[in-house]
């Protein structure tokens, strides 16, 4: 198993885009199995035995798992999908890698662990000995991850390659049994797992040493800034997502929230950022009450929310970045006057905020989507320390960032709880969570059913984060 | 790396306004030769000589009183040519931008044509009423009366779409329908508003706009359907639609929404709240339309000239209009131009049958008008041309 590590925009995506046929090479020849192949297209890369498990998946929702897998290659009775002969193929594959997927289900009905095991499955079907998965790890939590591993040494060992894109250095050293490093497009250095470090892997990744926890003083709680009691959401579907949830978070700390994904966090966020309608309980910032309160109430009472998502919530990435900059003023002074907008006062506003967060590729004209995402990142969090709120709630701040941006974005929000705000931290990765946060409260089921301290051990908040309701502290 | 694109909702109409976002010239250029090249190849095909006739589909559109060097009776001609072009591209730069709009906010309006019934039906209804009045009020009136009826029109649609979420290029499609079909009715024979003078009694045809309530004309004779001065409230309403869109907050709303709805929630922005703001906005670009040309020169509604443009009607062609000037001011500007004169330029009044047959010329129009909307709204075909090159395919999937 071969790892390809790299910051975002490394080019790991785009070379493995060419070994799938998706973009030609310039210049060079690709090898396989000792001779020099070209792919035009995925369907060739496909016959050769590349299969790739996009980081987006590419499945059909509305259909079942079993005629995802099938799709192009289906198994016919006349001029009919033969189901029964597809559901009996999948069978067998998934008990062969043991894989387990319920053929009959539909794709929009299952997790998204699940899904990728169909994505992998599909390439399977097709007769793939090399693998290339794109930072498959991105949108699972650590169970998933933990699963999915266990999936690919499995298919080592049924003598399968496997190319592991990732920026997780600690998932490289686990997987891995080589590394290459990528740094602008070039190969760094190629090195095998037993040995290298994360420190090491990460200078080479970036050029230069990293610190991995932020330094940070003993933080000073003061008075609370942000209070929930028995909070009730609904997701989307309807169905109970927060139930009578409290919390609270006082000036100047960090209180982080960890948890396995899907666990009422997204609903909690939105909620407190006035995308969601609380069924019941309260929320008061700094005292006020602003349950019912719209995005724009939350805001105006000092909520100021980095997005867990930042192409789908933080930015309109074909806005400029001044327009992006203003997107939760737009409508006030100094920017509109008498419903209209400035672009004058607007520039004026960004131009030094993008130099502050040092927003690489970022003049005010320049469309959000140019940006790499630790650069669009910087803009969605500078956005909103600009709005100088009292709470500052940051979901998933350092999602699909690199370790440089990620050391960035952990010291603005030290510096956040610092200047005496309050921040509310809502992270999967729970390293994150336990080197930023002063008190971490583990969120399970919609409730939180433990306050941990940082220093807790790993497998207090496994335990915690599992459903098990052991009060520490 | 782990980027892909934005995942907002994608719609066409989404897609095609983030495809059309303003700006570019190229394109919309490269896009007309095409259309006009295969235009010229079905000219051909009929045994005309291309060139000839689109030189005569030029002079007759009167763009020639543009060229120095042309002799002061082709000039006499020409001017009358390019009042005729101006009348029929004054509408289309209000039903372009009523459909450019809508776009910028990610929605598709196809009832351009049914908001500008709304304009012009009701403007016929006020101007050919309440005899006595100023000429200059009685004007304004109509003026205000009848955008605001294609805003409601219009804002039809956009109160649909935010209460239930009734896609819009199905609702404005059907109320074009409506539309069409109230006139009709209203029209016709034993309508409400059909004709009580005795000459007009037995045709199916409105009570004319009266005299003073007609748009002055400020060049050519007011007898021979001279330029009206709606091309100058026409060319104000650009203005408009530039600032709105550019420097206010509405427009600021209207494109974080045809961007990405769920990050304009996020600023704070009610979606549906926009959607009827743009569409009475929309809607009130395509009644000015019908205003302007009930009172500039038409005067009076048939309903045989209903049911015509019910098929080829303005609002249709403001679609094609927004399309190739890429919702830009600018480019509905020009485009409208550019429409006007290619309409006027194949009219069977101003074809030399001799050059090509006239009956065939209109139809020249409508393939070339067709064309420019196949070949913009599908931007997949070009792509797919592109990629004949060879090497540097576009990827599927944008890392």
């Amino acid at each position: 198993m071969h790892a390809l590590l790299g910051e975002n925009g490394a080019g790991k995506s785009t070379l493995m885009s060419v070994l799938y046929g998706l973009y030609r090479p310039d210049e060079g020849e690709l090898l396989l199995d000792g001779e020099v192949v070209s792919i035009e297209s995925p369907r060739q890369a496909i016959d050769l035995g590349i299969g790739m498990v996009h980081q987006h998946f590419m499945l059909v929702p509305v259909m079942t798992v079993a005629e995802n897998i099938v799709l192009a290659s289906e198994p016919r009775k006349g001029l009919l999908l033969d189901t029964k002969a597809a559901a009996r193929r999948v069978r067998e594959l998934s008990d062969r890698f043991g894989l387990h997927v319920d053929p009959d289900a539909r794709v929009r009905d299952i997790s998204v662990g699940q899904q990728q095991r169909v994505e992998i499955l599909r390439a399977l079907d097709r007769g793939a000995e090399v693998l290339i998965l794109d930072e498959p790890t991105a949108v699972l939590t650590a169970q998933e991850t933990a699963e999915l591993f266990k999936i690919l040494r499995t298919l080592t060992a049924e003598g399968k390659s496997i190319v592991f894109i990732s920026h997780k250095l600690g998932e490289v050293l686990e997987i891995a049994d080589r590394v290459s490093v990528l740094r602008r497009g070039k190969k760094i250095e190629t090195v095998s797992t037993e040995g290298a470090t994360e420190e090491s892997l990460a200078r080479m990744m970036v050029g230069r040493d990293v610190l991995f926890r932020v330094a940070k003083e003993q933080s000073s709680a003061g008075a609370p800034l942000l209070e929930v009691e028995g909070l009730e959401v609904e997701d989307d579907r309807g169905l109970p997502a927060v139930r009578g949830l409290s919390l609270e978070v006082r000036a100047g700390e960090i209180v982080g929230i960890a948890g396995v994904d899907d666990n009422g966090q997204g609903e909690l966020v939105e909620t407190l950022a006035g995308l969601r309608r609380a069924l019941a309980g309260t929320i008061r910032v700094d005292g006020a009450d602003v349950t019912d309160a719209d995005v724009r109430g939350k805001l105006e009472a000092g909520i100021g929310h980095i997005a867990e998502d930042r192409h789908r919530r933080g930015l309109v990435l074909g806005f400029s970045l001044a327009e992006n900059l203003c997107l939760r003023d737009y409508r006030r002074a100094p920017i509109a006057k008498h419903g209209l907008i400035s672009p004058q006062r607007m520039n004026e506003r960004a131009e030094p905020l993008l130099e502050e967060y040092d927003v690489r590729g970022g003049h005010c004209e320049a469309l959000a989507l140019s940006l790499s995402g630790g650069n669009q990142q910087k803009v969605v969090i500078a956005r909103e320390i600009a709005e100088d709120p009292k709470v500052l709630i940051a979901a998933q701040p350092t999602r699909g960032l690199d370790v440089g941006a990620i050391e960035f974005v952990h010291r603005r929000l030290i510096e956040q709880r610092d200047a005496g705000r309050g921040v509310l931290l809502v992270s999967l990765e729970l390293e994150e969570i336990r080197s930023l946060s002063d008190r971490v409260l583990v969120m399970y089921d919609g409730r939180v059913v433990a306050e941990l301290a940082p220093e807790a051990s790993e497998e207090e908040f496994g335990v915690a984060m599992l459903g098990g309701r052991r009060e520490a502290v | 790396m782990s980027e892909g694109e934005g995942e907002g909702t994608h719609t066409v109409a989404s897609q095609l306004s983030g495809y059309l976002r303003g700006g570019g010239i190229v394109t919309p250029l490269a896009t007309a030769l095409i259309a006009f090249f295969i235009g010229g190849l079905v000219v051909a095909l009929t045994g005309s000589n291309p060139f000839t006739v689109y030189k005569a589909i030029f002079e007759g559109s009167g763009l020639n009183w543009l060229l120095p060097w042309i002799s002061s009776e082709d000039r006499t001609l020409a001017a009358l040519n390019l009042q005729q072009t101006l009348i029929l591209t004054t509408p289309l730069i209000l039903t372009g931008m009523a459909v450019a709009y809508a776009f910028r906010a990610g929605l598709f309006n196809i009832g351009g044509q049914g908001q500008y019934f709304a304009g012009l039906f009701v403007g016929v209804w006020v101007g050919s009423s309440f005899d006595g009045l100023p000429g200059w009020l009685h004007i304004l009136v109509v003026l205000v009366v009848g955008t605001l009826a294609g805003a409601l029109w219009g804002g039809i649609a956009g109160f649909l779409k935010a209460t239930t979420g009734a896609n819009e290029v199905i609702s404005t499609i059907m109320l074009n329908y409506v539309a069409l079909w109230v006139g009709v009715w209203a029209f016709g024979l034993g309508g409400p508003l059909h004709s009580d003078s005795p000459s007009d009694e037995s045709v199916p045809i409105s009570d004319a706009v009266l005299g003073d309530a007609r748009l002055p004309v400020f060049w050519g004779d007011p007898e021979l359907q001279g330029l009206h001065a709606g091309l100058f409230i026409a060319l104000v309403a650009l203005i408009v639609f530039w600032v709105l869109l550019n420097r206010s907050v509405a427009g600021y709303e209207a494109r974080a929404v045809g961007f990405n709805p769920d990050a304009a929630e996020y600023g704070g922005i009610n979606a549906g709240r926009t959607y009827v703001k743009v569409m009475l906005v929309c809607g009130a670009f395509a009644g000015l339309a019908g205003v302007i040309d009930i009172l500039g020169w038409q005067f009076a509604v048939a309903t045989n000239d209903i049911q015509n443009a019910g098929v080829v009607g303005a609002g249709f062609i403001g679609i094609a209009v927004a399309l190739l000037g890429r919702n830009t001011t600018s480019g509905v500007l020009f485009s409208a131009l550019l429409f006007g004169a290619l309409i006027n330029g194949t009219s069977v009044r101003n074809l030399d049958p001799a050059v090509f047959p006239p009956e065939l010329a209109t139809n020249l129009t409508l393939i070339i008008q067709g064309l420019i909307v196949l070949l913009v709204s599908a931007p997949v075909i070009v792509t797919a041309l592109y990629k004949l090159r060879p090497r540097r395919s576009r990827p599927e999937d944008p890392a």
